[in-house]
């Protein structure tokens, strides 16, 4: 008699009953299909599912079927060509309150979408698409921190009625960037009182006085914990950011994630054209709120190049000079909300600011009514500029006047802004909604996978999936006979389970994954054969086949285990530095040595049992 | 069917010597060709650009290369695939977009012939390129380290360990010279093929020193040569056939998984095949060597943990 506990039976069989649930839905394969959604995230519902569908209808588009999916609607279509045809009829009728885009639908069943049971999602090298890598300029990040200190320094200081010769920033020599602002003063002057001042600003900086050439200064460094903060802040603000403008796109399941310390990568299935976005995704444009300096004449400095000390040069749309204050009274960065409204004047950004922006505005304009305040709209974008005959990209930033008014009364934190063209003002909203970039980006690695290539690397995928198990399923019944026919389908079973385990971690399938689950294979015949072999060796020893199949079993069990860990340990270092589609291939060789080990130990041991143990004695085994 | 029907009795350990010298050449003529040509890196490692397309019939690569040069790129490098209609085009770093990219491209292969496709285009930095060549060296060190700390802690005496190690370093220089020979394209999928070949390579490893634990345990007293010998050949079948059957999915891979997997699959295939015979011929022979005796093996009736467990 074999023996194998009744639980560990109940375990394989639910283990696998759940694996084959899950891994189901990858069955089905998917449909061309249009993802529609409202501009303004309110939920699709039957009417407006009803809506699209007779739009379709009229321009004599077939749905194959469509469905409402996290308020989302979604329609399937049975031709790429229907699918392209019905997303410019909506595109062209319903622009203003829908936005669509191509995506796959899946042909399981309602009932499975509506348990969540959904398919392996394809990488970008198996459904094509455009993959873009950032890297995330860091350093800037922390120079703009230290700008916006400078500041609130300089308006600290002044608040406090303490005279100052200047606040600059400084390279403490502790790192590579500069990562400390100087208080320069004037000789005599008291140190600890600025010390006091500053530390009013913000409590958690630390200040420390020296005498300088010049006068006493007051030295604020930031400390490496400082410093990494705000790197890993910009970083996270940029992912959102770009995420936020990605979704604005209207691409079906994007992926934007953190890669490394400083990059970020940007996944969207299904778009070609990068030129477009790449624009959109790094674009800058914010505003700026500062007083005009009306002392000095504008057309004097324009004339001489050069700005009366405490202001710049800046251009109205018109193109003339105005000078304004070198103080910011708001940045970009304090404005909290964004929307595009109409005016009594035309189109307007209507702006709500954060605390500080509210209350620096409030000050300016109470202490400042009856003088003029001007808003700069600024833009900073890539372009392809000639150099020496070299098209060289190059960061421009314009930086224009949309508009100087008088100010009639103190601003609370929500007013308009008026000034821009209906689309500016739309952009900028849009811009501004998703958040101002922290640092600045610059794409360091673009992949452009067109979808027919994708389709070609499913097929060779899948077609050395199924030639190699064949190959391997028809050696092993050859070679073992009814054994190899359990090995089969233990082999099968780990296929399942593997699918399973990465459905459900949502992890992208790509073509190196699938080598991977191919690689599997093959890795996990080798517990089966462990095992075989062994008892082959018992029952030449002389060994009572069930007596074999057990000491088989338990024999075998060190090499199995030995032999995974190698292989466990190399994929997890490959899983540790990997990215993209390595990484994928790491994840699925470490699981499949995990599933391997369970199917081979338990899954092959209870079949092997069901069919050999319930008898008293058994003749002979059929292990070729 | 068996490969063995009988029990074999090969004589592995009397010409150990002979593979001794076969392995120390191949290493050397592996680490002369590194050292002296190098590997040919792919864009993951160097940054450029590499374009692929499909055109409808079979296509001549002089023909794409001279149309390239006349378009005024110097030294394209193109290479033609399994049915030579699809070629992959490397070229120099650029500060184009895939987008700039693929119209010029698709103007200049439409002159060979209207009807190509543009499939992928790749555009990587070249500081990107750097430091994936040093998180890939990083991985191959630590995953060599790991492994041997492993190894070390698990057979308990030095001489194993060092024969595990010395067979685990084998494999992969085999695998890099080979590379550097064929200068077939190295990219991140050649190293991801190779970690994988040092995880798996060792499987054979560890069943011999498995099985020659469990020797020493039944017969203390007989020749450290005997039980090698013996060990390799009780496992001799299982060996053979885990790499038939490893290699006829590998195999399938390298036919019909198509270009992106071709320099992965080829690695793979010449670590399994040096894999086998570094655990026969390395491992086991070094540790013998190396004064390998029973008493090693078993230190004071221990038992190690594994032993014990069902």
């Amino acid at each position: 008699m074999l023996e194998f506990p009744r639980w560990k039976y109940v375990l394989v069989a639910l283990v696998m009953f759940v694996a084959a649930v899950l891994a189901l839905p990858n069955v089905f394969g998917e449909d061309p299909a249009l993802q529609i959604e409202r501009k303004d995230r309110a939920p699709m519902d039957d009417q407006a599912r009803q809506s699209i569908e007779d739009l379709l209808h009229k321009q004599q588009i077939v749905i194959r079927r469509d469905y409402i999916d996290n308020g989302r609607l979604i329609v399937a279509f049975n031709d790429v060509a229907s699918q392209i045809k019905a997303r410019d009829t909506v595109d062209a009728t319903l622009a203003d309150i829908d936005r669509s885009a191509l995506s796959n639908a899946t042909r399981a069943p309602a009932w499975m979408r509506k348990l969540g049971l959904k398919a392996m999602p394809l990488g970008l090298d198996l459904r094509g698409g455009l993959y873009l890598l950032y890297q995330v300029d860091v350093n800037g990040a922390v120079s703009q921190l230290l700008d916006s200190y400078q500041q609130s320094f300089r308006r600290g200081l002044a608040e406090a009625k303490i005279p100052f010769t200047d606040v600059a920033a400084f390279n403490s020599g502790a790192g590579q960037v500069t990562d400390g602002l100087r208080v320069t003063l004037p000789p005599g002057s008291d140190t600890s009182a600025v010390t006091s001042a500053l530390r009013k600003v913000d409590n958690s900086l630390t200040f420390r006085s020296a005498a300088g050439a010049e006068g006493p200064e007051v030295d604020m460094v930031l400390t490496p914990a400082q410093i990494k903060a705000r790197e890993d802040y910009a970083l996270e603000q940029n992912r959102t950011t770009l995420m936020n403008r990605v979704n604005e796109l209207g691409v079906s399941e994007p992926i934007v994630q953190r890669q490394g310390l400083d990059r970020i990568n940007v996944q969207l299935p299904g778009v070609q054209n990068s030129a477009e976005v790449k624009d959109l995704l790094g674009k800058v444009a914010t505003l700026e709120f500062r007083l005009v300096d009306t002392q000095d004449s504008p057309l004097q400095a324009q004339q001489s190049g050069h700005a009366p000390l405490g202001a710049k040069l800046y251009k109205r749309k018109d193109g003339s000079p105005i000078l304004l204050k070198r103080e910011v009274v708001v940045t970009g960065d304090e404005l909290t909300q964004a929307t595009s409204t109409t005016s009594q004047e035309g189109p307007a950004v209507s702006i709500k600011l954060d605390a500080r922006g509210a209350e620096s505005m409030q000050r300016t304009t109470r202490l400042n009514v009856g003088k003029p305040l001007a808003v700069v709209f600024i833009e900073k974008s890539r372009h392809q500029v000639d150099l020496n005959g070299q098209k060289v990209e190059r960061n421009v930033t314009t930086e224009t006047v949309i508009n100087v008014a008088t100010i009639r009364g103190v601003f609370g934190p929500q007013f308009e802004v008026t000034g821009l063209a209906i689309g500016e003002a739309r952009d900028l909203s849009l811009l501004l909604r998703s958040g101002s970039l922290a640092a600045p980006v610059d794409v360091v690695e673009e992949r452009a996978i067109g979808p027919s290539l994708g389709q070609e690397n499913i097929d060779k995928g899948v077609r050395a999936l199924e030639i190699g198990m064949l190959a391997v399923f028809v050696f092993m019944f050859i070679y073992y006979h009814a054994f190899g026919l359990v090995a089969d389908a233990v082999l099968l079973a780990n296929v399942v389970l593997l699918t399973a385990l990465l459905s459900m971690l949502r992890a992208s399938l790509s073509l190196p994954g699938i080598a991977g689950i191919i690689l599997t294979v093959g890795i996990a015949v080798d517990a089966n054969v462990l095992i075989y072999e062994r008892i082959r060796e018992e029952l030449r020893n002389g060994v009572s086949p069930q007596a074999a199949i057990r000491a088989g079993f338990d024999k075998a069990f060190s090499a199995i285990a030995d032999s995974n860990v190698t292989a466990l340990i190399a994929g997890l270092a490959l899983w540790v530095i990997g990215t993209g589609a390595i990484r994928g291939f790491a994840i699925v060789l470490t699981l499949g040595i995990a599933t391997s080990m369970f199917t081979s130990l338990m899954g092959s041991r209870a079949l092997i049992t069901l069919m050999y143990g319930g008898r008293a004695k058994v003749a002979r085994l059929s292990i070729g | 069917m068996e490969f063995f029907h009988r029990a074999t009795s090969f004589p592995f350990m009397s010409t150990r010597k002979v593979w001794y010298g076969l392995s120390i050449v191949l290493i050397l003529i592996s680490l002369v060709s590194l050292s002296v040509r190098g590997l040919n890196f792919g864009v993951d490692f160097t940054g450029g650009v590499t374009v692929q397309a499909a055109f409808p019939s079979a296509v001549n690569r002089d023909t794409v290369t001279s149309a390239l040069v006349q378009a005024g790129y110097a030294d394209p490098q193109v290479t033609i695939f399994g049915t030579s209609r699809e070629i992959a085009i490397r070229l120099p770093p650029t500060k184009d977009n895939t987008e700039a990219v693929r119209t010029r491209l698709d103007q200049i292969l439409r002159g060979v012939d209207a009807g190509v496709e543009v499939q992928q285009v790749v555009v990587v930095g070249p500081q990107v390129g750097g430091e994936l060549l040093s998180s890939a060296w990083k991985a191959l060190g630590a995953t060599l380290v790991l492994i041997a700390g492993y190894i070390s802690w698990r057979f308990h005496t030095w001489r194993l360990s060092l024969g595990a190690i010395l067979a685990v370093l084998h494999d992969p220089i085999l695998v890099l010279g080979t590379f550097s020979l064929s200068r077939t394209t190295f990219d991140l999928t050649v190293v991801a093929a190779i970690l994988a070949v040092i995880g798996y390579s060792l499987n054979d490893t560890v069943v011999v020193f498995d099985r020659i634990r469990e020797r020493f345990h039944g017969n203390r007293r007989l020749q450290p040569v005997v039980v090698l010998d013996q060990s390799i050949n009780q496992t001799l079948s299982r060996t053979i056939m885990t790499k038939v059957v490893t290699l006829i999915v590998v195999v399938a891979l390298y036919v019909l998984g198509g270009p992106v997997l071709r320099g992965f699959s080829e690695a793979l295939i010449i670590g399994i095949l040096a894999g086998t015979y570094s655990s026969i011929y390395i491992s086991s022979a070094v540790a013998l060597d190396c004064g390998l005796k029973a008493e090693h093996l078993l230190p004071s009736a221990v038992k190690s943990p594994v032993d014990s467990m069902p």
